[in-house]
């Protein structure tokens, strides 16, 4: 059944990918003010959004780790976790990326890159923690706890744009600005992009819950082996 | 100007990609890892079974 859910997901978000570059490159024009660089939004922004959504859902997992004890949700934790990792990392490396042609600089202590570096690190520490601790019911509860503060640093970073006015621009979407700030149809785009990455993300998300499940049963395995 | 932009973006796209292809390529390598973990326990559990039943 899984493997079934992941070929469909893998297809979904390649089929869509492929469509969204082909619209993106041959179909969009460029923008007025920054030419063609600005086609980084495209995946830009969807990194960051989907970086927060895997973030989001390992938060509320951890929570119900700690509540019901029930493993599964450890599990979809730490899966979200890395595929958010991996998208923060996209967002970070896009965002120096575009700022080295807009700013003329690769990277400045701005509060909301700050904190984005800082969201990235905490996340980081969080799957490294798990490395360091061999016992599988302390390492699950003291990774949802770590999990669940670490969400206060996505906030920070959602919310940088609107607390301080530096490097960064302001919020651009409808949803924050109530409109105006964005072309609709580059908008619109956007977030085509943000659901084919957020199939993806869900199918990198089922690929390592399925291998943490064999982790588990290798670790089992290995105690019943020793108890022989 | 322009064709720095273009350049820039061509840069931005690679990297988002090439991003995700090593950590696509990391998580199949860690799939065979695991599989090869999984298959010498269940060998090696086999081994003392058979032993121990001897």
């Amino acid at each position: 059944m899984r493997t079934k859910i992941l070929a469909v997901l893998c297809l979904a978000s390649g089929l869509w990918l492929a469509r969204n570059l082909y619209v993106i490159f041959l179909t969009m024009g460029d923008e007025a003010a920054q030419g063609a660089i600005y086609r980084i939004i495209y995946f830009h922004v969807p990194s960051w959004i989907t970086c927060f959504t895997a973030f989001f859902v390992a938060g509320v997992s951890s929570v119900l780790y700690l509540v019901r004890k029930n493993s599964r949700f450890d599990t979809l934790a730490v899966a979200t976790v890395e595929a958010g990792v991996v998208f923060t990392i996209v967002g970070l490396v896009t965002g120096s990326i575009w700022g080295r042609i807009i700013w003329g600089i690769w990277w400045t202590w701005d509060p909301r890159l700050t904190w984005a570096l800082i969201t990235c690190v905490i996340y980081s520490g969080y799957l490294m923690l798990r490395h360091a601790i061999d016992d599988p019911t302390a390492r699950a509860k003291n990774s949802a706890v770590l999990c669940i503060f670490s969400f206060t640093s996505v906030i920070i970073t959602y919310k940088a744009i609107d607390w301080w006015r530096t490097q960064h621009p302001g919020p651009v979407l409808s949803f924050r600005t109530g409109g105006g700030n964005i072309d609709p149809a580059m908008e619109h785009m956007l977030f085509q992009n943000l659901g084919a990455l957020l199939l993806l993300c869900a199918a990198i998300v089922v690929v390592r819950m399925r291998q943490e499940d064999m982790q588990r049963e290798v670790e089992a395995l290995r105690r019943y082996a020793h108890a022989l | 100007m322009d064709s720095r932009n273009f350049t820039y973006m061509f840069y931005g796209f690679a990297a988002a990609w090439l991003i995700l292809a090593l950590y696509v390529l990391s998580l199949a390598a860690r799939e065979r890892r695991l599989r090869r973990e999984l298959d010498s326990v269940k060998r090696m559990i086999e081994d003392r079974e058979t032993r121990k039943q001897v």
